[in-house]
């Protein structure tokens, strides 16, 4: 299992470089990882063991002759199967989409093969990214790998496992309503959501298009932050660490609570863990306050609104001529969303507005809102219904109560760890930035990663 | 169109294409619909002025 004292990308990029480690090694472990575990947890959709072997056979060679590309030059990286890399179907986990091949990489992705990325396999996830459990795939459900009767969360649910079991460094997900961070924080490892259009979405199947984000999963946040740094186009990672260490000796971070709303539907060991992190950053010197967004209870409605319009106006060719190739709550769903009136719709977006305003005032003077990222640890396979405190709801609904908020009004948000359970099960704090400040957002999470995490 | 209308229409048409199993997420949909009809920060037609959001309200001069 992953953890924060696993090497990370950059310490192995330094191996790499010096020749201590080779890419083919490097892969090796992976793939040995994959044939272990993968029978079990199906993380993976399909594994490209021969194009990765001469994958990394290419950067061994390249990076022998002292020409390394970037810090990820060499490192193995799994895809959510909802993105298009060359050559291979992108299955969505459907078989609606059976027959699919992809002609070209997406654009974040070709950015990290010239960055010498080692694509390693493409990943399993819940059927078109709708869901948040990664149990409905046309591949199967993938298993948590704390506790294997458990979800994995999703929908960028074998994205999550494969970084968390080291069957991959990293890998590349989506997030309509918290599809990266929601696993992540199932997982124990850290997702990033950035802000709204700093990264291209194109290539990779839509699920709702005012929504979608794309995004790096690691071990640690430095991990995400050089993989991100790369998906944007930078192939100067080693910028991005030194902006990380600076941050140390500026003033005390402002951080802001949003307990209303949020904090009314907690299981007490999510709690317990938040808490003890808040005073652990405290005692690290920073300002943690309570926030209001007076209108977050109106979150869920709106985003049902939208989500579900969006997805039924993209889905409704293939609900016309492939219904029967949909899983069955899928496809009821998507169903649910042809009833969407426009006005309703209408309605749905003028509240995104009042949530984005909502959100940068409680910003304001501050450099993060802080709050869990997942309400209750990842529950049994199976589970419908869950009761948390006094709130009983569906685990789709409890599992998007803290994430969909920031989809809706596009600021960045990180999941990172922050504690474990009694029984053993990842909890996860999310941090939320500024619209538009996602690399200082990843600063600031870096900055505090051991105090997050210890 | 009205909620109560609009759910009747839509578990009709449920029923009529085979998916009578969609009315109940038809029902909680509803309940959503009606929430996010309520809310204090929609403006209509009529000058119903929106319940502002972290904007400054100011007084109508008289006429």
């Amino acid at each position: 299992m992953t953890s924060a004292s696993s090497p990370s990308i950059a310490q192995l990029a330094i191996e790499l470089g010096t020749g201590q480690i080779t890419a083919t090694a490097l892969l090796d472990q992976c793939l040995c990882t994959i044939a272990r575990r993968d029978h079990e947890l199906n993380a993976f959709i399909t594994v490209m063991e021969e194009a990765a072997r001469a994958d990394a056979h290419r950067a061994d060679t390249e990076l022998a002759a002292g020409r390394s590309r970037s810090l990820l030059h060499g490192i193995p990286i799994s895809v959510k199967d909802l993105i298009d890399l060359r050559g291979l179907p992108t299955t969505a986990a459907s078989r609606v989409r059976a027959g699919h091949l992809a002609a070209s990489d997406a654009p974040v992705l070709a950015r990290l093969r010239e960055a010498g990325a080692i694509f390693i396999g493409k990943c399993n996830l819940h059927e078109f990214a709708f869901g948040t459990t990664g149990e409905d795939s046309a591949f199967g459900p993938t298993r948590n790998p704390y506790m294997p009767d458990r979800i994995a969360g999703g929908s960028s649910s074998g994205s999550a496992v494969s970084v968390a079991a080291r069957m991959a460094l990293a890998s590349v997900g989506s997030d309509t309503g918290g599809s990266i961070r929601i696993p992540a924080a199932a997982c124990g490892v850290v997702g990033l959501k950035p802000t709204f259009g700093e990264l291209n979405c194109s290539g990779m199947v839509p699920l709702a298009r005012t929504l979608d984000h794309v995004g790096p999963l690691a071990s640690t946040v430095e991990d995400v932050a050089l993989v991100y740094a790369v998906m944007t186009g930078d192939m100067h990672p080693p910028e991005c660490r030194s902006r990380t260490r600076e941050l140390k000796g500026n003033a005390q971070p402002h951080l802001g609570i949003p307990r209303r709303y949020f904090f009314d539907a907690l299981d007490t060991q999510i709690l317990k863990a938040f808490e003890l992190m808040l005073e652990r950053l405290r005692a690290a010197g920073c300002v943690v306050e309570d926030v209001d967004i007076p209108h977050a209870a109106d979150t869920a409605p709106i985003y049902i609104h939208t989500v579900l319009a969006e997805a039924a106006a993209l889905h409704a060719p293939t609900l016309e001529t492939q219904a029967a190739d949909y899983g069955a709550d899928v496809r009821l769903r998507l169903e649910m969303g042809r009833y969407v009136l426009a006005e309703d719709y209408a309605r749905a977006q003028a509240g995104r507005q009042v949530l984005r305003r909502e959100v940068d005032a409680a910003l304001s003077g501050r450099q993060a809102l802080l709050l869990p990222t997942l309400p209750m640890p990842p529950p049994t396979l199976g589970t419908k219904v869950v009761t948390v405190g006094d709130v009983t709801d569906s685990v789709r609904a409890l599992t998007l109560r803290l994430t969909q908020l920031f989809d809706l009004t596009g600021h960045p948000a990180l999941s990172v760890p922050c504690g474990m359970t009694d029984v053993g099960l990842p909890v996860a704090a999310q941090f939320v930035g500024a619209h538009g400040h996602t690399h200082d957002l990843l600063q600031l999470a870096a900055s505090y990663e051991a105090v997050i995490r210890a | 169109m009205r909620l109560d209308d609009w759910l009747d229409h839509a578990k009709t048409d449920a029923d009529r294409r085979g998916l009578p199993e969609l009315k109940t997420l038809l029902e909680r949909l509803a309940r959503a619909t009606a929430v996010l009809r309520h809310a204090d920060w929609l403006d209509d037609a009529a000058g119903s002025a929106p319940h502002a959001v972290n904007e400054p309200k100011s007084a109508p001069r008289k006429p």
